[in-house]
């Protein structure tokens, strides 16, 4: 009996393939999640006690005239039926319109475009820095022995237990206004860029590097590691060249979240150091009763986050296309 | 002009615990070939990576002598081992899935070497690549190169593996257990790329469990057991006229070699309970017409069982014998009533037992469970990770019926039944050996007192010893308490051993059926013609390996995953 | 060569042990929590000093015999001001943590229990809840509700939630699948039978670890919130609280700052490597 042939396509091209069905897929996905923030955003506007015309028009702060309440009610449509508001609304966010600023006399979207820059900086600073940390402790430490595996253990446990806010505080009292080495506050230079990252960095280092080394170590007991150093290996090479790919599989599933712990703690950092961006913009204007802000700014937030999800899930399948094999 | 010979003499391994090879000496001419030979824990694997000095750094290695081509392979530094590893000894592990970096296409892996010793350019290389997996017999070089080992058949990607550590023509190959894993064609075919290196002139050292695999390649054979040299010798010799009690044993427990009734294991220990009279022949369990298809994510549909039909009878077994995607698991499955068919039914004792559509449901099918048992490949996956022994069994015989008084008292019955002491009752399946957690899971089996269990693959993950003596109780259950067994099976061996009548399946069909030596002495299919010829044999038996050549077909359904198919409903 | 000789060499057999403390760190840490939950309800056990009276005589003096981590600006001591706020801070956590838990288990039960379409739904759902990062889900239920203790702890809770239900989801899904619960309905066990007896004490006991883990995590966040002022409000001796009043005060008095936040750090290792030892229990990796 002659071998039969069965016809088998492209690997490289099926993978590209794959990822550009998934990322339509994913995509498509995140435009229905943010349709349900939106709503869900909507409600809590109109579930909050009081007024909204009154929240919408200054807060408890604020004395509208009976004219300008009417005039803001029927600009708002808030004289019209639920759906109809809804459908507004929807519409005015279609449209970029997130509303106004009260207590800054803006529009919401100027507000987030002078202020988001900088935070986009401190987030993608601190992911990287973190990132950096991870791969030096882990990748030369890991399956060392217990000496050495324990000491960079008990780091990693320590730097995770560091809330980023005193971490922040205590930075800044050694470093900025003990040794005077960084600014103690500003978002234009460098420097200033570099003891927020940290204090977001460190932390999340320590989180991300005990998944790493427990992976790391797991997969340095493979079997295909084992045939690596049959080929005449040497032992950084079977570890960067076979084992990283692996062992960054969890650390990466985990960057999705990261980043999102990373946004949190921009607000915090932000006002600490004083630093421009939509966090410390968030939390003052949760402070000022700023409506229009608070709820225009979560949005793009979550905006911002579900695209970074879906980047993410996107590298994992990448690095790991075996999933689709699965399915296959 | 060295002569390469590996040459070992008293080669001990010591770990923290104790020592795990003691005085193992062999000599490995060129073009020959060695067989280290053993059951798990005889030390075999642990020699054969000190050979390329990976034992691991916790091993304490010595020896009056190791050397390979006139090198000295004691004490060899780190560097000097590197240049020695891929270059002078080749290296295959089992089971290419996890022994090649699933991440990485082959070819690339088989490029790491030649990139690591610094062979030509780049050009160069990927001729010698594609050159390389012709060699071992893969079509289509320059698409499968860049395949990763998930999208490559359990026998291209051994083949794969198998090119990436001839790589450079080493003159030493060692593999290790490099066909297990494999099914019985596919394993032939790549015993045959093991001739045709040696054949090349390279010389081959083999580790394995499996004698009969041994027999196809070996020139000499030495036992380990425990560490130790049991027997050593010229291959004919050993496995024809073994001089050891331990070797004899060894021969003794092989199955394909000894027919239907008689005992594999040397002797039996504890109470012999008199045997029942067999209520001979009626039917118990029919499969008519039996169908399932599977709908991929890509739109494809697989039809992973067609067409088939069985018939139980008390008393006796039936064995279904396939390889990987023949769909024998899935029928047995839909035989239990845990997965339903898409056509066809099957009927228990006459009744409706599993039609499509949920027709019988489950509240009918519950009060007949206590009448069929089940039995898997790996038991300690069926078993609640937090329970004891004494529970698992409470447990099954709460469900059985039995009221909590008379429990303790049966549990114990039954431990005994099953030949196990009744001290482990306490113990967690964690800490027993694998030939006592299927012991217990048997327990749980008889604890309804069933009429029929269904036996999926349950020796295949055992050594050969516990294998035969896990078979023997099996026997002798039957005998004592009239069961019929569904036993599944790819192991041709184990099923011409246990069965009275015999299904063949391929790719979801019925290929053959018939009563056990017909068909084995003359089957009528030529699909079971090429497979009885594929299976290895001991010296001795008359039987020469008959290699089929490559099937790409087969190859495809061996992607196939059965078990994706199995969302229990509950 | 019988069954009993040959299996016991495959398998040694565990030496009967006598009850077995547990490591030194994990040991550490059990101890820590247990004086945390003391000082949460009895205060009085460890401190006399009022955490509330004022005294600014005795303003910013560091640490030392009579104040034993110093006072803070209005003379108040520091120490009985962190053991009267450790029963603020575990009422968080725990409160917080079980809001999440309740709120995860419903949903990953459901998930996770439900037919595939159920499972989608709920998918989305948390898709949904997963959208916010935690502490701006947290600011915008405070600016819709207020600040305060209890929206502290329904914002602490709701961001929680959805970490903790994918959670669990993927536990149920996973124990679904395994080969006892087949093995268990192959028996004849009825369906209600499993579930309750075999798939909901397997799925949740992983859980343990993280909701140990869970309290140390809510009580930062909460800490966090308090710190933008959004919690407790000052003069309550809440640790976040105390953190944000001392930071104006960092360059000469560092200890109002470091202690509070010291004590965070400590709960928060604490509740870890408690969470890690009883993994490693479970695991059956330790006796």
């Amino acid at each position: 009996m002659t071998t039969t042939t069965l016809a088998v396509t492209d690997p490289r091209r099926e993978r590209l393939a794959a990822l550009g069905r998934r990322a339509v897929i994913r995509l498509a996905g995140g435009v229905l999640v943010l349709w349900a923030v939106a709503t869900l955003t909507f409600f809590a506007l109109r579930l909050m006690p009081g007024d909204p015309v009154l929240a919408i028009l200054g807060g408890p702060s604020g004395n509208p005239t009976p004219e300008a309440i009417e005039a803001a009610r029927v600009e708002y449509g808030l004289d019209k039926p639920l759906a109809v508001q809804y459908v507004f609304y929807l519409g005015r966010l279609l449209q970029g319109d997130l509303g106004v600023s009260y207590s800054q006399h803006l529009p919401v979207t100027r507000v987030l475009a002078e202020q988001g820059g900088a935070t986009l900086e401190l987030t993608i600073a601190a992911l990287l820095l973190a990132w950096v940390l991870v791969l030096l402790l882990t990748v030369v430490t890991a399956g060392r022995g217990r000496l050495v595996g324990g000491i960079a253990s008990l780091a990693e446990t320590l730097s995770a237990a560091l809330p980023h806010f005193w971490l922040g505080v205590v930075l800044l009292a050694v470093f900025a206004f003990g040794l005077r080495w960084f600014p103690p506050a500003g978002s234009d230079s460098f420097a200033s860029l570099i003891l927020p990252a940290l204090s977001l960095a460190i932390p999340l280092a320590g989180f991300i590097a005990q998944v790493t080394r427990e992976s790391l170590e797991l997969t340095l007991d493979q079997p295909f590691i084992l045939t690596a150093r049959t080929r005449g290996l040497s032992d950084l090479a079977v570890r960067f060249r076979h084992a990283l790919r692996h062992a960054l599989l969890p650390g990466v599933s985990l960057s999705g979240w990261a980043i999102g712990a990373l946004i949190s703690g921009a607000v915090v950092c932000e006002v600490i150091f004083s630093r421009k961006g939509v966090g410390r913009q968030l939390y003052q204007a949760v402070q000022a009763q700023d409506l229009p802000l608070v709820i225009g700014i979560s949005l793009v937030v979550a905006a911002g986050y579900v695209l970074a999800n879906i980047l993410v899930d996107l590298l994992y399948q990448w690095i790991d296309p075996r999933q689709q094999e699965a399915a296959a | 002009m060295s002569d390469k010979t590996l040459t070992v003499e008293g080669l001990n391994v010591a770990f923290d615990d104790g020592s795990v090879v003691r005085d193992l000496s062999f000599t490995l001419p060129p073009g020959r070939c060695v067989a280290l030979v053993g059951e798990s824990g005889s030390g075999k694997s642990v020699s054969a990576r000190c050979l390329v000095g990976l034992a691991g750094a916790r091993a304490k290695v010595s020896a009056r002598r190791l050397s390979f081509a006139g090198h000295d392979l004691l004490d060899l530094s780190e560097r000097q081992w590197r240049a020695v590893r891929g270059k002078d000894i080749g290296f295959v592990l089992q089971d290419a899935l996890v022994s090649l970096d699933p991440l990485r296409p082959v070819g690339k892996e088989i490029l790491e070497v030649l990139q690591t010793h610094g062979y030509g350019d780049r050009h160069t290389r990927t001729a010698r690549v594609h050159e390389l997996l012709e060699r071992v017999g893969v079509p289509d070089v320059e698409l499968r190169a860049r395949q990763r080992p998930g999208q490559l058949s359990g026998g291209l990607r051994q083949r794969a593996l198998i090119a990436s550590a001839l790589a450079l023509d080493p003159a030493l190959v060692i593999a290790d257990e490099p066909t297990t894993a494999l099914d019985a064609t596919v394993q032939a075919q790549i015993l045959e790329v093991f001739q045709q290196i040696k054949a090349r002139g390279a010389s081959l050292l083999i580790i394995s469990h499996d004698l009969a695999v041994v027999a196809q390649l070996a020139d000499e054979v030495v036992v380990l057991r425990h560490g130790e040299v049991v027997e050593q010798g010229p291959m004919q010799q050993v496995l024809r006229q073994p001089r050891h009690p331990y070797t004899r044993a060894l021969l003794a427990a092989v199955p394909a070699e000894h027919p239907r009734g008689s005992r594999l294991s040397p002797e039996r220990v504890g109470v012999r309970i008199e045997p029942r009279a067999r209520s001979h022949g009626d039917v118990l369990f029919e499969g008519r017409g039996l169908g399932k298809r599977y709908l991929g994510p890509d739109g494809l549909v697989r039809q992973v069982v067609q067409g088939v039909d069985f018939t139980l009878r008390a008393g006796r077994t039936l064995g279904i014998v396939g390889e990987s995607g023949s769909g024998k698991t899935t029928v047995a499955r839909i035989a239990l009533g845990l997965l339903q068919p898409d056509e066809g039914e099957v009927l228990y004792r006459g009744q409706p037992w599993n039609r499509p559509a949920n027709v019988v449901s489950e509240a009918v099918r519950r009060p007949l469970r206590g009448e069929i048992s089940v039995i898997y490949q790996d038991p300690l996956g069926s078993f609640d990770p937090r329970w004891s022994v004494a529970q698992i069994l409470d447990d099954a015989l709460q469900v059985a019926g039995i009221e909590a008084p008379a429990r303790p008292a049966r549990i114990a019955v039954l431990l005994d039944q099953v030949r196990l002491p009744a001290a482990l009752a306490q113990r967690r399946p964690l800490q027993l050996s694998g030939g006592q957690r299927q012991r217990v899971a048997i327990a749980r089996a008889i604890a309804s007192e069933p009429k029929v269990i269904i036996c999926d693959e349950p020796v295949s993950a055992l050594d050969v010893s516990v294998q035969a003596q896990v078979l023997d109780l099996l026997a002798d259950l039957q005998d004592e308490l009239g069961l019929a067994y569904l036993f599944i099976s790819h192991d041709l061996g184990v099923i011409r051993h246990v069965s009275d009548d015999v299904l063949v399946m391929r790719h979801g069909q019925v290929v053959e059926q018939a009563p056990v030596e017909q068909l084995f002495d003359n089957p009528a299919h030529a699909y079971t013609r090429r497979l009885l010829g594929a299976v290895p044999r001991l010296p001795g038996s008359g039987a020469e390996l008959v290699v089929p050549p490559l099937d790409l077909v087969h190859e495809a359904f061996d992607l196939f995953d059965e078990t994706r198919l199995w969302k229990i409903a509950i | 060569m019988t069954d009993l000789t040959h299996d016991q060499a495959l398998a040694p057999l565990r030496r009967q042990r006598h009850l077995k403390l547990p490591p030194l760190g994990a040991s550490l840490a059990i101890l820590f929590l247990f004086a945390l939950l003391l000082a949460a309800l009895a205060p009085g056990l460890f401190t006399r000093i009022d955490p509330l009276a004022i005294v600014p005589r005795q303003a910013f003096q560091p640490p030392g015999w009579a104040h034993w981590l110093g006072t803070d600006q209005s003379g108040r001591d520091i120490f009985a001001r962190i053991i009267h706020g450790a029963r603020q801070s575990l009422l968080i956590g725990l409160a917080a943590t079980a809001i999440s838990m309740v709120i995860a288990i419903a949903l990953g039960l459901l998930g996770g229990l439900g037919g595939a379409r159920v499972d989608r739904a709920v998918g989305w759902l948390l898709e949904v809840l997963f959208a916010f990062p935690s502490l701006v889900l947290a600011l915008l239920f405070v600016a819709v509700f207020g600040s305060g203790v209890g929206p502290l702890i329904v914002a602490t809770g709701l961001g929680g939630a959805p970490g903790y239900a994918r959670m669990v989801r993927g536990q149920v899904l996973a124990v679904r699948n395994a080969g006892y619960i087949e093995a268990a309905r192959a028996l004849g066990h009825p369906t209600a039978r499993i579930v309750l007896r075999q798939l909901l004490p397997n799925a949740m006991r992983p859980l343990v670890v993280t909701l140990t883990m869970g309290v140390g995590q809510a009580i930062v966040w909460a800490s966090a919130l308090s710190f933008l002022g959004l919690g407790a409000r000052p003069p309550a001796p809440e640790w976040g609280t105390m953190l944000s009043m001392g930071r104006d005060f960092i360059a000469n008095a560092w200890w109002l700052t470091f202690f509070p936040g010291l004590f965070i750090v400590l709960t928060t290792l604490a509740t870890t490597v408690t969470g890690r030892y009883i993994q490693q229990r479970l695991e059956g990796r330790l006796p």
